[in-house]
């Protein structure tokens, strides 16, 4: 594969970050609803008019909704006249947030409004996901997200590099409790304690490049390298015990240059942490990596938005000064298919 | 904005690639149709799977195929295993949007080539009930997009005093036109304009000649930098200029005829183009017209001609293969409509024309041409305009 001519030329960085409060179900509130409280966060922590954003990507999916175009009707929702540059990517709103990026490397915005939404409640998630799968050979036979996830964290038990013990610690700190019982059995070796919430939620974060960004926020979250990989689709012909695209997104991310002090992954199963620890290092001899204490998608895993927030969680920790390198990491399709990871930096 | 603007790559097609568009590829999966339009386009640049860096994808709603974010399932057909992947859904804009996405991958110098491919399988769902959504997301007896449509072409009609005759004269120009290009869906061979003007009317005024098929196909682009231009095998075109803008569904001041949104996107085209005269200095144009009294509505739109002056343009014969604004030369939607991919056809063919690559349908001496799409209800909109020269600076 072909190197870049030369790196991005363009520091970019994350401004600002909200997200909804998480709830099992928002059969009154619609998707518009949900999200307008959390454009509105973003926009009054940077003192800007949706109307002053170069440009605007959301992130969603249409079978949550269970309707074609449901993104149409968010978009009604971020006020956008005079007509606004928007784009929108059928994923989770971290990938979104990565065509925002790259917009502002282009030079032609200087900021950027990037939003996601899942809303859960209307369908059985672990059905609709189900028509992620390929869908001549798999599909058809509906194998939910659970099983799926099961298959994994069974592949990694049998293999000697975690246990059911391991696996209920990951679940219990997720959640912020010191009680680790692991719940009832879900689908073997995954009980209650190792699956995410299944929660409807949104989330939001402003985008901005160089002078424009130290004007907005006390300490930007640069933005400094981020990447994203697929693997194959079929679980027979990959290594579930692994995860090279998110390590080879990490490489080019620049996530192994210097140690980072706090990683957000987006890993809905504890099993799916063990995978992404042993891929991005971060139990490395001696090393203090705060992982996940906004508690990730095991404490709130809003479909679609969930990447995004790791992403957020990740720069807001920065914002605060509880960080100086974080690393966020997100993750689409079954068993870890593709990861996205991002280094973020605060001004030292 | 910053003066970084200058900075960016200039970003060249230098590979085209199409499937024969039908009304239902039995033959093939979707892997296997969009494989198809993938090496065809990497054939036409005279490239290898090894040398893609990235691969971007679009389509229409999933809904289509029942198929959620197909892209995961893609990414071995695709060649994308182990590559980012990013798959962009922007309602009928989409291949358009999906193109500019891609684009900007290079312009930003984080890839050097990059694979961009929008697709449709449509016979594997029904469009038109695909797009007739439930109350309440739509007002009721709005039976497929001709319903929503069909009040706005109305009234264009009224406002602009348009003869009923403009709409059949476009919609057999864009089927003849088709009949050169050998990937085009309809090949009527044996149409009239009489044909046309009596066939049923399905959302008064649309009659059933005036309106798109429903089409499997796919479209690709290998898209490169200026020294992946320079190794190509054949003529590139050029991006001169690329913008999305989006508005509202519905609101008080939407201007359905005219969307403001459509407007200001070809604005920004045309001043990062140095476009100042678009009727005299675009050779070509590739119009989204799904329902062909489209074509004199977005002639306005898009300041080829005054407000209400649009069907004149059309009436001359100016917008002909042989007049001096071919509209659509390809055929355009109206005898080819993958949904996800026809905004990406457009954006390719006017690729196909600057290069000199259009085979029958080829517009002499194209130099500069416009690809256009639009989506959702009028609201949301991707354009390109590419030139066989490479843009100055």
């Amino acid at each position: 594969m072909s190197e870049p001519v030369r790196g991005p030329v363009r520091e970019v960085a994350v401004v600002a970050f909200g997200q909804s409060e998480h709830v099992p179900d928002s059969a009154e509130t619609s998707e518009v609803e949900m999200l307008m409280p959390v454009l509105h966060d973003v926009l009054a922590q940077t003192g800007r008019k949706a109307r002053d954003i170069d440009f605007t990507c959301s992130g969603s999916s249409d079978y949550l909704a269970g309707r074609a175009f449901s993104f149409t009707m968010a978009l009604d929702g971020v006020g956008a006249w005079p007509p606004i540059a928007e784009s929108h990517v059928e994923m989770d709103g971290a990938w979104a947030l990565y065509e925002a990026w790259v917009k502002i490397l282009t030079g032609e915005a200087d900021t950027a409004l990037v939003y996601a939404y899942g809303k859960s409640s209307p369908g059985d998630l672990r059905e609709v996901l189900t028509r992620q799968l390929d869908p001549y050979y798999v599909a058809p036979l509906w194998p939910d997200s659970v099983a799926l996830a099961a298959l994994q964290a069974q592949a990694l038990i049998d293999s000697g590099i975690t246990d059911a013990r391991e696996l209920a610690g990951i679940g219990a700190r997720s959640r912020g409790g010191a009680d680790a019982d692991p719940g009832r059995r879900i689908v073997g070796p995954l009980r209650t304690g190792d699956c995410p919430p299944v929660v409807d939620g949104a989330a939001a974060v402003i985008l901005a490049a160089g002078d424009t960004a130290r004007r907005l926020v006390d300490r930007p979250a640069w933005i400094r390298g981020i990447d994203h990989r697929i693997e194959a689709h079929s679980l027979g012909v990959r290594d579930l015990t692994d995860s090279p695209s998110t390590r080879l997104a990490a490489e080019r991310a620049g996530a192994f240059e210097a140690p980072v002090d706090t990683a957000e992954l987006h890993a809905p199963f504890t099993s799916q942490e063990v995978v992404l620890r042993r891929a991005l290092r971060l139990d490395a001899p001696g090393g203090t990596v705060r992982v996940n204490p906004s508690g990730g998608a095991l404490a709130a895993n809003p479909v679609m938005a969930a990447g995004l927030i790791r992403l957020g969680e990740a720069a807001a920790a920065i914002h605060r000064g509880a960080s100086d390198r974080a690393l966020a990491h997100a993750t689409s399709g079954p068993c870890l298919q593709q990861n996205l990871v991002a280094v973020l930096e605060g001004e030292r | 904005m910053s003066n970084a603007a200058t900075a960016k790559e200039p970003v060249a097609v230098v590979g085209v690639g199409q499937t024969k568009h039908v009304a239902a590829r039995r033959d093939v999966s979707i892997a296997g149709l969009v494989r198809e339009a993938a090496q065809r386009a990497l054939e036409d640049a005279e490239s290898t799977w090894a040398e893609i860096d990235a691969v971007v994808i679009g389509k229409a709603p999933d809904f289509f195929e029942g198929v959620m974010m197909p892209e995961l399932y893609l990414a071995d057909a695709l060649g994308a295993v182990g590559k980012p992947m990013l798959r962009v859904h922007t309602a009928g804009s989409v291949g358009g949007s999906t193109a500019l996405v891609a684009a900007n991958l290079v312009a930003a110098r984080v890839h050097r080539t990059v694979l961009t491919l929008a697709f449709e399988k449509q016979s594997e769902s029904n469009a038109m009930w695909g797009l007739s959504l439930p109350i309440p997301f739509q007002q009721p007896l709005l039976a497929g997009a001709g319903g929503f449509f069909a009040p706005h072409v109305r009234a264009y009609m009224r406002r602009t005093g348009a003869p009923d005759t403009i709409g059949s004269l476009v919609a057999y120009k864009d089927r003849r036109n088709a009949l050169k290009n050998p990937y085009a869906h309809l090949h009527e061979h044996d149409l009239t304009l009489e044909k046309v003007q009596s066939s049923p009317m399905l959302w008064d005024p649309i009659r059933y000649s005036e309106t798109c098929p429903s089409s499997d196909g796919a479209c690709a682009m290998v898209l490169t930098d200026r020294s992946g231009a320079a190794r190509a095998p054949r003529p590139p075109a050029w991006v001169h200029g690329g913008a999305m803008r989006s508005e509202p569904t519905l609101f008080a001041g939407k201007d359905f005829v005219s969307p403001q949104a459509g407007k200001d996107c070809a604005a920004d085209v045309y001043r990062q183009a140095g476009i100042t005269d678009p009727r005299r200095q675009i050779d070509a144009v590739e119009m989204y017209v799904p329902f062909s009294w489209y074509e004199p509505m977005w002639l306005e739109n898009l300041g080829f001609a005054a407000e209400g002056e649009g069907w004149k343009l059309t009436e001359s014969g100016a917008t002909a293969l042989d007049g001096d604004l071919p509209v659509n030369p390809s055929g355009g939607v109206l005898s080819t409509n993958p949904i996800g991919a026809s905004g990406m056809i457009r954006f390719a063919e006017a690729a196909l024309q600057v290069r000199g690559q259009a085979g029958e349908h080829q517009v002499d001496g194209a130099r500069r041409a416009l690809g256009h799409a639009y989506g959702g209800g009028a609201q949301f909109f991707s354009m390109w305009l590419v030139g066989a020269e490479a843009p100055v600076g």
